[in-house]
């Protein structure tokens, strides 16, 4: 029991292959997935995985500037995301649909 | 005495300023009249100058205006200088430009662009001043240059015509060859003396040794300035060109004066030349060889004015040649003489030209004696002066020249000689071409006949009467002168005053072989023009190589025209089509090329499709990432 | 103060032209240049031979990079200050009779330039400098790029592309120098003494760093492909102001921030950018004498001419010096008179072919005087301007080097020949159709010639005041240049 618990207790190494984890499949999930929505979710799971390290470090120093910086990257993802779905919608206005592939016009 | 110096050159520059500027709204007479008024004033104040000079009450006299050009170690001022030399040939230059103006109103009366011809006529004589007045190299320099701009506009003065603008052209542009020549000598002088003034170079030459390199590196360029201005050989072939301009213009700038700058300033710099046996050599040399080529030239030709532009060439060959010699004063005499003979020879010429309505053809004259009498006579009067018959002007400074070449060697003498012979048969030739035997012109140009007007006419009669007494300022010692030019001029020839050696027996009998000979020729000249009238044969029909090569002036035109102007031409074209463009430009071009086409290579790496630009993204963060731990 | 308030006035009063229409706008420029020159002309009646250096301010501006906004003026920088606000009048005046659309725009970029310029020519600080001469190279690309003729987008992005390669270098080296500072300033004269105390590799860079850009500004041959295109095109103002003034921002270079600065590499690599400047007179007038477009002809007889200003700049004896000087400023007079004639021209016939003209002479005296004039002080006829400053070049190219200054004396013949080729083609013969009815000078084009052939007159015939003015400064020069050298010897 006592071992489980230690397992299973939050300790900062346990944080750190969480995030990783998460963050690769953020990464695997934008270089994969053709649906642009999809990527942006996966952008999100990256940011996420940030802030769940951040957080987990912050905590574990007992340095409250961490948090403060969660926040500002939450708010600066909440502004990204606007712009980047408004973005998206006018591709699929344009192109009529959300692939990734249809924007093979981003070149000189 | 000299307070009036500075009016000299200043009077003919305000005459051409009031005529530029008036150019509108002056009428001929006016003009014509500002003009001879400036030249005559600036005469009286030489004149004025001059006297004090001979009696001795005036000295040599600096006169520093102001500074021209003075900064680190050049200092240069804008100086005239009085001395024997400067005067004679301001006297020469005001005198004989004086009646050539008035000469001049008669002459131009009927062209249009009279005043213009006045105006630069009058800038002309101002240059000219400029030229013998200047105390320095540098003010002789400005005149030099001035006197080249002039005759470039005088000679284009018909400017509607492109075979005289090439002519102008020719002429200037030759020119600068020899002020090339000349401005490298001065910059060489001022290296090696430290100044440009007269006074301090002639001075300062003892520690030149003779005939070191220096000297004659000095002392050649000079000349090669001298070459250009006064058409020597190789740089003469402008001046028969130069004939295109206005007959009274090529009695001025091409016969009196201009071209006589050239000895002007070898006997002003004689003190360098006299350190420079080499250089005076080369002078003879070239001298000799001009007088000889230009003389048998001139033999063939069949235009009044190119016979006279030939003959022009070869005296001043002539005057190279005694100031090869070392003898200086005899060439500034010859210099004298030949203004007056020479410059009545071509305002004959123009009376002739005048009365035939512009025709120049010997060929076409004939029996012009009776309808012209006065030019007929003082023509007379010229040809005999230039043959040398005593007692006319030429006669005295053309033999003391042959008794200086005499005393080198024999040779020089016999080509001398020679030399005064062709000058005396085409000159007689020319003669009696023009005034003997029968009219061949036209009917047109036979009713039309007529002897000039006064104003033309007496300015012929003033130059005649100087042929025929000009010489006696030099009769030499033989004859009992003591040649009195030579003295007065002798305090600017330093030290180098030249010594007869000759015996007064071997004088008299050079004097009467050429005196001899001279009439030998005139009678054989006699003979075949007027006793047999022989007239030169036209155009294209066959004659012998000899003559051939003679009337074509040896093509000498052609020959520079092959060696000299179609190279530049063509390097001229092959530096911008090949080097300009092809090479320079191409390379300029090629390095913007490049960058184009490397450009145009790699944009296709981005082919513009965002999962692969993600892609590369994450791979590149994860070798920074990589490298950032392995090193 | 009175320096800032001279690149201030023209500055200012560029942007108060924006307000005026385009009718008003031209009267107004010429006014507001007008005060600019008498401005200057003011200074330099006080300008007094006991110091070198007047009319100094020196202003902190960056502090934390130790950028000073330092300006003065000595003798040199008088002259050319003297000859950029007598010449932008005359340039503004040449352009009356020329319909120009968008007019307060093109007299605005003139005005700015003309501030650019007196700054380049009066600042004592690198980095200012350096920031001035990159702000004259901007109205100048938009006069020729909106103005200008025919295939001008391709011709004037070469020229901005070329001068600005240049000047990166300039600034590469400017750094060089300021790393190497001590106090890490760009005060001039500091930059002197670490200049001069760099080891002989530096030097040599820093050498061919600020050549390259001054001999592509100028431009000495092989630099200079850039040039007889972009004077083609440009309207003609802007030929004038390339050829009257920018071109002087490089002679000037060498002769301020050259030659003092980096004495070793100076004295050992001149003598191959004397070369250069030499052949290209040779080349360039070879060139011109076979030239058909009259413009383009002047574009070459200008390289020609700079050629030989820079020669006597790089060879930096006393009178090779003063001789640069005084020919940069009859330099400057003449190419725009020359470049005027060219546009009289063309405003009357339409077209730059030598070919098709002639006659002009006989329809138009006055004009034809005019040309006259200009062209004896280019070919450097003793009593005009052309003349003063070729002689003190000749003397001291023959003191350095008399092979050198025979070779570079073939430009007396050669330029003889051009220039009267292109005289004999334009002016004389007899007048054809494009000729016919060619009308002689109108008022505002006579009050732009007038001034220039006066000018040509007064230096050839009395430059002493042009030269009283820059010897001191040129002497200063020259001790400060044997001084530094000294330091590290």
């Amino acid at each position: 029991m006592n071992q489980l618990t230690e397992l299973f207790a939050p300790n900062l190494n346990n944080y750190i292959i969480l995030c990783s984890i998460l963050f690769t499949i953020g990464v695997v999930g934008v270089l994969i997935r053709k649906n642009i929505i999809i990527i942006f979710m996966s952008v999100e799971l990256m940011l996420n995985a940030i802030n769940l390290l951040l957080t987990a470090f912050s905590v574990h120093h007992g340095d409250s500037s961490g948090q403060v910086f969660v926040f500002f990257i939450m708010a600066v993802a909440a502004a990204e995301i606007t712009v980047g779905l408004a973005i998206l919608v006018m591709i699929y206005r344009n192109t009529g649909s959300v692939s990734i592939d249809s924007l093979r016009n981003l070149k000189w | 005495m000299t307070e009036l110096t500075w009016l000299i050159p200043l009077l003919p520059l305000i005459g051409f300023l009031i005529l530029g500027i008036g150019n509108k709204y002056l009428t001929k007479s006016v003009a014509s009249t500002i003009a001879c008024a400036t030249i005559l004033g600036s005469f009286l104040i030489v004149l004025s100058i001059l006297f004090p000079l001979i009696n001795g009450t005036l000295a040599n006299t600096t006169i520093s205006y102001f500074d021209w050009i003075n900064t680190g170690s050049v200092h240069l001022s804008f100086s005239f200088l009085l001395d024997p030399l400067s005067i004679t040939m301001m006297t020469i230059i005001t005198g004989v430009g004086f009646l050539i103006h008035v000469y001049s109103a008669g002459y131009m009366s009927h062209d249009e662009g009279m005043t213009r011809y006045f105006a630069f006529l009058n800038l002309f004589v101002f240059s000219m001043l400029l030229l013998v007045m200047g105390s320095n190299y540098i003010v002789l320099f400005a005149g030099w240059e001035g006197v080249g701009f002039c005759s470039y506009m005088l000679i284009g003065f018909w400017y509607k015509n492109q075979n005289y603008n090439d002519a102008a052209k020719k002429a200037f542009i030759m020119n600068r060859i020899g002020d090339l020549g000349f401005l490298l000598g001065m910059l060489l002088i001022f290296q090696t003396f430290g100044s440009l003034d007269y006074a301090t170079v002639f001075t300062t030459t003892s520690s030149i040794e003779s005939n070191s390199s220096v000297i004659i590196a000095i002392t050649l360029l000079l000349f090669v300035g001298a070459m250009g201005k006064s058409a020597q050989i190789p740089l003469y072939t402008w001046l028969p060109d130069a004939m295109a301009g206005p007959t009274p213009v090529s009695a001025l700038i091409h016969a009196a004066t201009m071209v006589t700058a050239g000895i002007y300033m070898v006997v002003r710099s004689n003190v360098l030349f006299s350190l420079a046996p080499f250089t005076l050599e080369f002078i003879q040399i070239i001298g000799l060889a001009t007088a000889l080529f230009a003389a048998t030239i001139g033999l063939v030709q069949n235009d009044i004015k190119k016979v006279l532009a030939y003959s022009t060439v070869s005296q001043l060959g002539y005057m190279f040649f005694a100031l090869g010699l070392g003898a200086y004063s005899t060439a500034l005499f010859h210099v004298l003489t030949h203004a007056f003979f020479k410059a009545l020879l071509f305002l004959c010429a123009g009376s002739v030209i005048h009365a035939m309505s512009g025709e120049q053809d010997i060929r076409n004259m004939g029996g012009l004696a009776k309808k012209l009498p006065i030019t007929f006579y003082t023509f007379l009067i010229a040809t005999l002066a230039i043959s040398g018959i005593p007692p006319f002007a030429g006669f005295f400074s053309k033999d003391e020249i042959l008794a200086h070449a005499f005393e080198h060697s024999p040779l020089l003498w016999g080509l001398g000689l020679a030399g005064a012979l062709m000058t005396t048969f085409y000159m007689f030739r020319l003669l009696f071409l023009t005034f003997f035997g029968s009219f061949r012109g036209t009917e047109h140009q036979k009713n039309h006949l007529h002897e000039s007007p006064l104003s033309m006419t007496i300015p012929l009669m003033v130059l005649a009467v100087l042929s025929t007494i000009g010489g006696f300022i030099g009769i030499p010692e033989v004859m009992g002168g003591g040649n009195w030019l030579k003295k007065f001029i002798s305090p600017v020839l330093g030290g180098t005053a030249e010594v007869h050696t000759l015996s007064h027996e071997t004088e008299w009998l050079l004097m009467g072989l050429s005196v001899g000979a001279v009439l030998l020729v005139i009678a054989i000249a006699y003979i075949i023009y007027v006793s047999k009238k022989t007239v030169p044969l036209t155009e294209g029909v066959e004659t012998s190589v000899a003559q051939k090569t003679l009337y074509h002036k040896y093509y000498i035109d052609e020959i520079y025209d092959t060696i000299v102007v179609k190279p530049s031409y063509l390097l001229s074209n092959m530096l911008h089509q090949l080097v300009e463009s092809k090479l320079i430009d191409g390379f300029v071009n090629g390095m913007g090329t490049a960058v184009n086409k490397t450009s145009a290579a790699i944009r296709f790496v981005q082919d513009g499709s965002i999962s692969y630009y993600l892609f590369a993204m994450v791979v590149g963060i994860i070798m920074l990432l990589f490298f950032n731990t392995v090193i | 103060m009175e320096t800032a308030l001279l690149i201030a006035l023209p500055f200012v009063s560029g942007l108060l032209t924006l307000m005026f229409n385009d009718g008003k706008a031209k009267m107004v420029a010429l006014l507001f240049s007008l005060c600019t020159l008498v401005n200057a002309i003011y200074l330099a009646c006080n300008f007094c031979t006991c110091t070198v250096w007047h009319y100094e301010l020196n202003m902190p501006w960056l502090t934390s990079l130790g950028i000073n906004f330092s300006v003065g003026m000595d003798g040199i920088s008088l002259m050319l200050v003297l000859l950029t606000t007598a010449l932008v009048p005359l340039i503004i005046l040449s352009s009356f009779q020329r319909e120009i659309t968008n007019a307060k725009s093109f007299y605005c970029l003139i005005l700015l330039m003309e501030a650019a310029l007196i700054g380049v020519f009066t600042a004592r600080d690198a980095f200012l400098f350096y920031i001035f001469w990159e702000l004259a190279l901007i109205p100048i690309y938009f006069i020729c790029l909106i103005w200008g003729g025919e295939n001008k987008n391709k011709i004037t992005f070469k020229f901005f592309l070329y001068t600005l390669a240049g000047s990166l270098l300039m600034l590469l080296a400017i750094i060089l120098l300021y790393i190497n500072n001590p106090a890490r300033t760009f005060a001039i004269d500091q930059l002197y003494t670490v200049g001069a105390s760099l080891d002989f590799g530096t030097q040599a860079f820093v050498f061919w760093s600020f050549f390259l850009a001054f001999a592509i500004k100028m431009p000495i041959f092989p630099f200079h492909t850039w040039q007889p295109d972009t004077y083609t095109t440009a309207p003609t103002q802007g030929t004038m102001l390339l050829s009257g003034i920018m071109l002087k921002m490089g002679i000037y270079g060498v002769i301020r921030w050259l030659y003092p600065m980096v004495p070793d590499a100076f004295s050992f690599y001149a003598h191959y950018a004397i070369i250069l400047s030499v052949v290209g007179i040779i080349y360039a007038s070879f060139i011109a004498l076979k030239q058909n477009n009259l413009k383009t002809m002047i574009a070459y007889v200008s390289i020609a001419h700079v050629g030989l200003i820079a020669a006597g700049a790089f060879i930096g004896n006393l009178e090779s010096l003063q001789g640069v000087v005084i020919q940069m400023f009859s330099h400057g007079i003449n190419v725009v008179g020359l470049f005027f004639i060219v546009q009289i021209v063309f405003e009357r016939t339409g077209t730059y072919d030598m070919s098709v003209l002639g006659g002009i002479r006989s329809k138009a005296p006055l004009f034809t005087t005019c040309f006259i004039m200009i062209l004896l002080s280019s070919v450097a006829l003793p009593l005009t301007g052309g003349f003063i400053g070729e002689f003190l070049l000749f003397v001291g190219i023959f003191k350095y080097h008399s092979i050198i200054a025979a070779v570079a004396g073939l430009t007396i013949i050669l330029g003889a020949a051009y220039m009267l080729n292109a005289f004999q083609k334009v002016m004389l013969g007899e007048a054809n159709t494009n000729t016919s009815d060619f009308k002689d000078l109108v008022l505002t084009e006579k009050l732009v010639l007038i001034p220039i052939i006066a000018l040509i007159i007064w230096i050839g015939v009395y430059p002493q005041p042009f030269l009283n003015i820059s010897e001191p400064a040129v002497k200063a020069l020259i001790e400060v240049a044997s001084k530094t050298s000294a330091l590290n010897h």
